[in-house]
């Protein structure tokens, strides 16, 4: 390697947040934060931009908060690529409840059920009060939308949302909006916020602070990951354009069941896995459908999303877990860490 | 007799070539001499319409079965048909009274879109 390409990677090495960590401070770091962490990286650059030192320890002083994205636990779904969808999401509940700092509040980007069906909703509710965090947010997926285009979730999860269940809510000066892009889709098209919804959003944001950090949730990615399955949102990029002033914006989905990052300026995008199945990578397999893998895989394709705020560094650490994990005592397990 | 025998014959004759149009068919069609005319197949399968664009005459009926493992829907852009939400193996049927094209789509999954001729 030459001198000059040397210096150009170090530089990438840097201190990126200002925080006191580099990129390889970062990766001991995150070998304390406990096992079987998961963590992706594009480009040999971390995609999240701060790190959350000891969890527990820093957590929830002057400001610092946390909460845990989970998302498409498909309640109903039973078919061979996981039969029995309520138990993972017992486990993931589990696993919240077993973390060493208690999340503030957990966020559903949708598809809590599979056939939008009472009793799917019923179970997702009696496994969720036995979460730690009692406050969930939720953004409905196109699976809640199947009885009268949503009724029936706004009725349960919709109180205080406008349309088809939008809203904003604010915590520790971190402001938060859901929006749904999974109502009125047009034929041959991927999701869609709507018109009515993009004016609602340009007008909540309005005269906020761009010190104010963001976070918009939504079921399907408000990025453009896949056309052909449908992965993207067709009017997304008028809801970027209104973020585009902030000085930190997280971005979190759900939708295709496995993990994808990309931080474009000042923007972070990230989707979850989801808690039931894994949906095949992009263009690997002959549709966008359940995968099966095989039993004793199943949990590490599952898993949830912990998400810690440092009002220090007014931004956001993205932080993924398998539902199962294995004896893993380094940050580099199946990360991609590796080559440091 | 030979009078007989020639109203005898054709009388045989009429009734001969009777039998022989009834058996070759008649100028008038009915839906229920051409089952197969009359309905019409299309099965759901990795997010799929298949076949994506089917053809059939005025008066057949379409059934579209759902072999995915994830739920569709099968629901005209026109507003003429809209299914249920169907399961693994749940059906849905409409009959095309009238000659048309009549595009349709997946309201779960709208990338998934088909089109009935109808002629």
């Amino acid at each position: 390697m030459t001198d000059k390409n040397k210096d150009r990677i170090d530089q990438k090495l840097q201190d990126l947040n200002n925080d006191g960590v580099d990129r390889r401070g970062f990766l001991k770091c995150m070998a304390w934060a406990g096992t079987g962490l998961v963590w992706t990286m594009s480009g040999g650059i971390p995609s999240s931009r701060a790190f959350a030192k000891g969890h527990g320890k820093d957590a929830g002083k002057g400001g610092d908060f946390s909460f845990v994205q989970i998302s498409d636990s498909h309640i109903g779904f039973n078919k061979p690529a996981n039969p029995d969808v309520t138990a993972t999401l017992q486990t993931a509940i589990n696993k919240i409840n077993s973390m060493p700092h208690k999340p503030d509040f957990i966020i559903h980007t949708g598809d809590l059920s599979q056939l939008s069906k009472p009793s799917e909703f019923d179970t997702l509710d009696q496994v969720l009060k036995g979460a730690s965090a009692k406050q969930v947010y939720y953004v409905p997926g196109e699976h809640d939308m199947l009885s009268d285009n949503g009724e029936q979730f706004l009725q349960r999860y919709g109180k205080g949302t406008k349309g088809s269940g939008w809203y904003s809510f604010d915590q520790k000066g971190v402001h938060f909006v859901g929006l749904v892009n999974v109502a009125n889709l047009k034929a041959g098209g991927m999701g869609s916020l709507g018109h009515e919804q993009l004016e609602w959003l340009e007008d909540d944001l309005k005269g906020r602070s761009a010190s104010t950090p963001i976070v918009l949730f939504a079921h399907i990615p408000l990025w453009t990951i896949y056309p052909d399955w449908g992965w993207g949102t067709d009017d997304s990029e008028q809801a970027l354009s209104y973020v585009k002033r902030f000085g930190s914006v997280t971005v979190l989905n759900g939708h295709i069941h496995q993990i994808m990052q990309k931080v474009e300026g000042k923007v972070s995008f990230h989707t979850a896995m989801s808690t039931a199945f894994p949906q095949p990578a992009p263009g690997t397999a002959p549709s966008a459908g359940p995968m099966k893998v095989p039993a004793d895989q199943l949990q590490k394709v599952l898993g949830i999303t912990d998400v810690n705020y440092l009002v220090s560094g007014r931004s956001l650490a993205i932080v993924d877990s398998q539902l199962g994990e294995s004896d893993a005592s380094s940050a580099g397990s199946g990360g991609g860490a590796g080559g440091l | 007799m030979k009078r007989n025998n020639f109203w005898v014959a054709s009388f045989t004759a009429s009734v001969v070539i009777a039998i022989a149009l009834l058996v070759t068919g008649s100028p008038v069609v009915r839906a229920s001499d051409q089952p197969s005319a009359a309905s019409a197949a299309v099965n759901i399968d990795n997010f799929v319409f298949g076949p994506q664009t089917i053809t059939v005459p005025v008066g057949a009926t379409v059934t579209w079965t759902n072999k995915d493992d994830i739920p569709h829907t099968s629901v005209s852009t026109d507003g003429v048909f809209k299914s249920k939400v169907l399961d693994t193996d749940e059906k849905f049927s409409y009959k095309f009274e009238k000659a048309g094209t009549y595009p349709y789509y997946c309201t779960i999954h709208p990338k998934m879109t088909g089109k009935v001729i109808v002629q």
